[in-house]
């Protein structure tokens, strides 16, 4: 069904109504456009027992599993890009805990990426030829295989991921959720379409106009949006292209700051619970600016007939 | 060294899946001395990347910015791997071993490890796809023991088993560039073996930085050092920050 009321809401708002304790969350983005204030925001409310599902973690799962929210990680590559270690994820489940305080099912990239289209197609595995000579599935029981009907091969089966809420974070959508975004746009799509509730959250809010004006570049219809949050540098650390760079200096200090329990509390009191909202996590570090991208426009493109 | 060393098994017009780090220095430097046309392909959907800085992370904008294709990661594993389009792919690792099978995933037991690390990421589907793979890590007994805890990336044998029994498409690791010589799969048993020095190093070195007993080919390359060009491409143009040259 179409809905072309405005679902501009506040992150507050859109958190509260549709992110429940317990429920199977992805906050999607490679690299590029990972939704950190949807992250901070979660925290903040404070919810339990979540499922976190990414193919990166990245810092915003690290800073979600020191917090107390995740019960469980689905993942597929658990270090800090260009870094190093996830501290808080390795301290969850390595060895000299006295419990695993962190269940985790793990997969590899195109493993991921297979479940959210299995979830997206609404189908309930994906074949995919991989894993073969791997302890992948060994460590992972949910990775399977499936003889082809056609020609007996065996194939690796991964099963859909239909997550309860997928958050997005994107350059610009319109007041109904229909969302663009350009640059790396690694599996927001599919995992957008597999999940029963989508929050979108956009660095520009325009109008239906804009999004007519370019339709191929739109990557979520407004159909599949639960809500629409408007917020500015929501991304940092992580970037928006055409936006604001990677906050480097961030990823590279978070590998000291989450060595040490005390001192990623004392982050996580200070950036997060000591802010009430994202326009307040910014006035607090005015050096983010120097991220603000340079111009680099494209060519643009006829779409008369 | 082992970027130069990297850089020159690429050649002009291949299509290469890049990782960050060290394979993205040889990639960048192969494409400005030998290999012009060389298509660089990253995980994160960038197709035919020119990064004018040296990419941080593998989903830098710089790797978008000036490419000639930015895709889905649905697409970069199902239509450029699996589809058969990746000629090299460059894997590293925490442990190497034998066979040249490789562990991203734990040091010690899956269940309760000693230390955990990333995980595969892409590198379990490269090392099954792409036509052949080349490793770069530095020698250390314990990095190079005679078979590694977990195997996140499939080698020439796994468990026993040969490559081409389990059904894998690619040929797997054909050389693996360390930071004293090059070691090269034997053709007939798949054992990683020693083929080629660097300058001023010997075999017995590099048999100290490996836990199996290295075979040795009959007829052992010598490598040439990094030429005046290599060095100020890398130096002076592509990581003058010493962000990955160090050693």
């Amino acid at each position: 069904m179409t809905d072309d009321a405005s679902k501009v809401t506040s992150m507050r708002d859109a958190i509260a109504r549709f992110v429940h304790d317990g429920d199977t969350v992805v906050i999607e983005g490679f690299t590029h456009l990972i939704c950190f204030a949807a992250g901070h925001e979660i925290i903040r409310q404070g919810r339990r027992d979540l499922t976190l599902a990414r193919l990166t973690p990245d810092l915003i799962y690290d800073q979600m599993i020191a917090a107390g929210c995740a019960r469980k990680l689905v993942f597929s590559w658990a270090g800090n890009p260009g870094v190093g270690s996830l501290h808080a994820f390795r301290r969850a489940i390595e060895g000299r805990a006295t419990e695993r305080r962190l269940e985790i099912e793990e997969y590899s990239h195109f493993g991921m990426v297979a479940r959210f289209s299995a979830g997206a197609a609404r189908l309930p595995f994906w074949p995919l030829r991989n894993y073969m000579g791997t302890d992948l599935a060994k460590a992972n029981p949910r990775i399977k295989t499936v003889a082809c009907p056609y020609t007996g091969e065996a194939l690796a089966t991964v099963p859909a991921l239909n997550p309860g809420v997928t958050i997005v974070h994107a350059q610009r959508a319109d007041a109904a959720g229909n969302t663009q975004m350009w640059g790396l746009v690694g599996v927001q799509k599919e995992a957008a379409f597999a999940s029963e509730r989508v929050i979108v959250v956009a660095e520009e809010l325009v109008d239906e106009e804009v999004i007519r004006s370019d339709p191929n570049r739109t990557v979520i219809p407004s159909m599949i949006v639960s809500a629409v949050v408007v917020e500015p540098w929501g991304a940092h650390p992580s970037y928006a292209q055409g936006y604001y760079d990677r906050d480097n200096d961030f990823y590279v200090a978070w590998e000291s700051i989450s060595r040490d329990p005390s001192r990623l509390q004392r982050y996580l009191d200070e950036f997060v619970h000591g802010v009430p909202d994202r326009a307040a996590y910014l006035e607090k570090q005015p050096q983010v600016t120097r991220l603000k991208a340079k111009e680099r426009f494209s060519a643009g493109v006829n779409y008369g007939f | 060294m082992m970027a130069a060393v990297a850089a020159r098994e690429l050649r002009d017009g291949e299509v290469v899946f890049v990782g960050i780090g060290l394979p993205n220095l040889a990639c960048n430097l192969a494409r400005r001395m030998h290999a012009p046309r060389l298509v660089l392909i990253y995980e994160s959907g960038a197709v035919g990347a020119v990064p004018e800085r040296l990419p941080v992370s593998i989903g830098d904008p710089a790797l978008v910015t000036g490419s000639l294709m930015v895709c889905g990661m649905a697409d970069v594993f199902q239509l450029f791997l699996q589809n058969g389009r990746i000629e090299v792919g460059f894997l590293g690792g925490a442990q190497v071993d034998r066979y040249g099978n490789i562990n991203t995933t734990v040091i010690g037991s899956y269940d309760r490890p000693t230390v955990r690390l990333p995980g595969s990421g892409g590198a379990a589907e490269i090392a099954v796809h792409a036509h052949r793979t080349l490793i770069v890590a530095k020698l250390n007994p314990r990095g190079f023991p005679e078979q590694v805890d977990f195997i996140t990336s499939p080698g020439q044998r796994s468990r026993g088993a040969a490559r081409r029994e389990l059904g894998m498409p690619g040929r797997g690791p054909v050389k693996v560039i360390t930071d004293k010589a090059i070691l090269e799969a034997n053709g007939t048993t798949g054992e990683m073996t020693l083929a080629a020095l660097y300058p001023g190093v010997s075999a017995e070195a590099v048999q100290a930085g490996v836990g199996w007993p290295l075979t040795r080919a009959p007829r052992l390359g010598a490598v040439a050092p990094p030429s005046a060009a290599e060095l100020r491409l890398l130096r002076d143009v592509l990581d003058p920050k010493r962000l990955y040259l160090r050693g």
